[in-house]
């Protein structure tokens, strides 16, 4: 893997620190005019996602981590291991465990797809697309023509999410969600 | 071609640059400083470690872009100038970021007969005739000592805290490992200044006598605790480094020195080794007027005026739009 110079980190980069894959996300240049140069970086773990600071000495460099985000359709999951499926018709699977598929749990839908971050080869985090569509299985009866008032109430997912939902909402409805916010966006049927 | 033709600034922040400018000019003139020009391509360059020249090739001869007009302006003082000062562009390789720009103006000054403490009062008033009033305090600026700012600040002693323990303490501030950082004592000192203690400077502060390896161009001369002290200085506002002054050394003998052990540490540094700039030297052997000179970051001083954090609001094309 090539190594990178602290005037080569831009946001989005991925390097290997102290063994570990990182994703670059800001990058400062610290100088005293007459002092010795430094580079403030701002980075997130890929493999427990924790971000943090850390000053480099400018020209200092990192190695390269062989980082690739894949987009795959979602399989099924066997209860251990979640599988999943390149979408470039290379019909190659790959099986993430529950700690890499952190919070794309909760938005699991058969043949939707997903981005797979790949750490040499293995999957090492999934992450949902941003809009989901999902069918309710459980929730209180709708009230019929409340489609304006205000008001709310849980309602469950096929993925086993739950989210808050207006009244006019049932069983069987397919609903549009946010994955970041985990907010009902609309009714789609 | 689409996308980035337009500049980085806001026009309106051009308009009060203009204006700025104009305003320091006639602060100066005002006091009877004469204006100067001095050339930005020339065949010396400084030897300090942590400042590194363009080059650009003429006449097959290399040339340095200068990272400061310093050397030619004490030249025109040797042959006799009286106070000069000089706005120019000034040019420092591979500096890059919020508040960088490899090629920035620079104002720089220099008075005979004055000295260090004396410039520091005129710093504050050309901020004072400059900015807006509402953001400088009332009351003279704060004057701290070095030392003094890393007791108040870090509870330690830059000069007597051992150089493992300073390690120690800019690495945790780096978050980093200390075996995965190697930093000399003053490097240390850098990232705990910049990363610990500027940040903290709000309110306008003139930093005095820097350890003596930090001295640069400036006089050196023991402190009362005994500890040798560059009569340097350095003023910060809004956690920013404005200006960097100094009591010029006048010895030829001792800047001779000083390039001397500079491109010594450049090379043990596996940096380039500058050829020294005799002609400074010559118009020192001739007789450098006693005087203090200051160089002031002129984007920086407009950063303050239209209060902003990055560079680019207030220089009209960054160099990533050049």
């Amino acid at each position: 893997m090539a190594t990178f110079s602290t005037n080569e980190f831009k946001p989005g980069l991925k390097v290997l620190l102290d063994g570990e894959p990182c994703s670059i996300l800001e990058n400062d240049y610290v100088k005293p005019g007459k002092g010795q140069a430094f580079n403030r970086v701002k980075m997130r773990n890929l493999l427990n996602g924790r971000v943090w600071e850390r000053t480099f000495k400018s020209g200092e460099s990192l190695e390269g981590a062989d980082v690739m985000e894949t987009d795959m359709s979602y399989l099924y999951t066997d209860g251990e291991f979640w599988h999943f499926m390149k979408t470039d018709g290379s019909f190659e699977q790959f099986a993430a465990d529950q700690a890499t598929m952190t919070d794309a749990i909760n938005w699991l839908k058969e043949e939707e797809t997903y981005v797979v971050t790949l750490y040499n080869g293995s999957p090492i985090n999934v992450t949902a697309p941003n809009f989901v569509e999902i069918e309710v299985t459980e929730t209180d009866p709708g009230l019929k023509g409340d489609t304006a008032q205000g008001g709310s109430k849980p309602a469950t997912l096929a993925s086993g999410a739950v989210v808050k939902v207006p009244l006019f909402v049932n069983i069987g409805d397919v609903l549009r969600v946010d994955t970041r916010t985990g907010e009902y966006q609309n009714r789609v049927r | 071609m689409g996308a980035d033709w337009q500049p980085s600034a806001p026009l309106e922040n051009l308009r009060q640059r203009a204006l700025l400018l104009a305003q320091v000019r006639a602060f100066f003139a005002g006091r009877g400083v004469l204006e100067v020009e001095t050339p930005l391509l020339c065949q010396a360059t400084v030897t300090d470690l942590h400042l590194d020249s363009l080059t650009v090739d003429h006449l097959g001869q290399r040339r340095f872009l200068q990272t400061s007009p310093e050397f030619a302006m004490k030249r025109l003082l040797a042959a006799g100038s009286g106070p000069i000062y000089q706005l120019c562009k000034a040019f420092r390789r591979d500096e890059s970021g919020s508040r960088h720009n490899p090629e920035f103006s620079m104002l720089e000054w220099y008075r005979p007969g004055m000295d260090d403490v004396q410039l520091m009062d005129e710093v504050e008033s050309l901020l004072r005739a400059c900015l807006p009033g509402d953001l400088l305090p009332a009351d003279r600026f704060v004057r701290v000592t070095y030392r003094e700012l890393f007791q108040q600040y870090l509870h330690l002693d830059p000069f007597v805290t051992a150089t493992d323990e300073l390690t120690r303490r800019a690495c945790l501030v780096a978050g980093a490992n200390p075996s995965a950082m190697q930093l000399s004592r003053d490097g240390a000192l850098d990232l705990l200044m910049s990363h610990a203690i500027e940040p903290q400077l709000q309110s306008p502060v003139f930093v005095t006598r820097f350890p003596a390896s930090q001295a640069a161009l400036a006089r050196v001369i023991p402190d009362t605790e005994g500890d040798a002290v560059a009569l340097r200085f350095e003023l910060f506002v809004s956690g920013m480094e404005i200006a960097n002054g100094y009591l010029e050394l006048t010895d030829p003998q001792e800047q001779s020195r000083r390039f001397a052990e500079d491109n010594v540490c450049r090379a043990w540094a596996g940096l380039p080794v500058h050829p020294v700039d005799e002609r400074l030297l010559a118009a020192m052997e001739s007789g450098l007027p006693d005087c203090a000179g200051v160089a002031l970051g002129f984007d920086r001083l407009m950063m303050l005026a239209v209060n902003t954090a990055r560079i680019a609001d207030v220089i009209s094309f960054t160099a990533d739009h050049a």
